[in-house]
């Protein structure tokens, strides 16, 4: 099974992704982005693919 | 299940700020139009406000109108091109202030567009000002002791304005979790359908976040459009096809 993947350059971390993941997999990183926004840290191991992220995030960073 | 970006959206930082409802509307946009498979044929229509940002983003035609005018626009575009499925990208300030005469004649005319209206309620480019649809007690830069219905009038509800209009769709969707998304998703997918079968105008409002303008978090601010702000504008189907009300 594929891994969920990001694009975390594209990430302007609002958080919405934090918030709506089921398994706790995804977490505000605690070093910055690439345009100065704060971003998140993703355990892959953790997740379960339901997809909230995807919906969610208005910056199209995960793919699965 | 694969879940990808359509790949009509650029490999872009996008325009937005944080927490923006506008990309998540986009994405659904450009989704249904992947579905349908009318990418190729998509005319979006843009005002001058923050779904401009649109045209950095998706890789359709566009057209950009004048200040609050997207969806008479659209409405010429689409009687010149009458293969293309055009799409007036508006926001709340647009379609019901500036604009609000060209969106009631476009439904009048049952124009066989997608009017697709973000509403955050505030006008969010230029800089948070009180807005048609801003809620009573809502502190914006034009009303900084809050909205007062009194001194400013009731928020406006396209529901109520349109809602026995001859027109072929009506539907107001939200951005506030994932279940409402993948709901507002399937609206405008079913909005541009009825476009494809000549049925008439739709409009469709997506209930959206501005973290900016309301002065709080991203975060904070579905809070706030779940708890404050859908009450008062429900979401849901008000009429599906032919102007008859469901």
């Amino acid at each position: 099974m594929e891994k969920i993947k990001t694009n975390l350059a594209r990430c302007k971390g609002c958080f919405y992704c934090v918030a709506f993941c089921p398994k706790k997999a995804i977490t505000p990183s605690k070093t910055g982005g690439t345009n100065g926004y704060p971003t998140v840290r993703v355990d892959v191991e953790k997740c379960s693919k339901c997809g909230n992220c995807y919906r969610i995030c208005p910056d199209f960073v995960f793919e699965l | 299940m694969t879940l990808r970006k359509p790949c009509t959206i650029k490999d872009v930082h996008t325009g937005w700020c944080q927490g923006c409802g506008h990309g998540i509307v986009v994405r659904c946009i450009a989704e249904a139009a992947e579905q349908l498979g009318v990418s190729d044929r998509i005319v979006a229509v843009m005002d001058v406000a923050c779904g401009a940002f649109i045209e950095s983003t998706v890789t359709y035609n566009y057209l950009g109108a004048a200040h609050g005018r997207p969806i008479i626009a659209a409405a010429g575009v689409k009687r010149v091109l009458k293969d293309d499925v055009v799409i007036a990208h508006a926001g709340d300030g647009s379609a019901y202030a500036i604009g609000i005469e060209s969106t009631i004649h476009a439904a009048l005319r049952n124009e066989n567009i997608l009017a697709l209206v973000v509403n955050n309620c505030v006008f969010g480019m230029t800089g948070g000002q009180m807005s048609p649809t801003s809620i009573i007690g809502q502190r914006t830069t034009s009303s900084p002791s809050g909205r007062s219905a009194v001194r400013d009038g009731s928020p406006f509800d396209v529901v109520k304005t349109l809602r026995h209009f001859d027109i072929a769709y009506l539907s107001r969707g939200s951005v506030d979790s994932p279940q409402e998304v993948e709901r507002t998703q399937s609206m405008i997918k079913k909005a541009l359908q009825k476009q494809l079968d000549k049925e008439g105008f739709c409009l469709v409002e997506v209930l959206s976040p501005c973290p900016t303008n309301w002065g709080t978090t991203p975060l904070n601010s579905l809070k706030k459009l779940r708890e404050e702000i859908k009450p008062l504008f429900p979401v849901g189907e008000y009429i599906d096809k032919g102007g008859q009300p469901v």
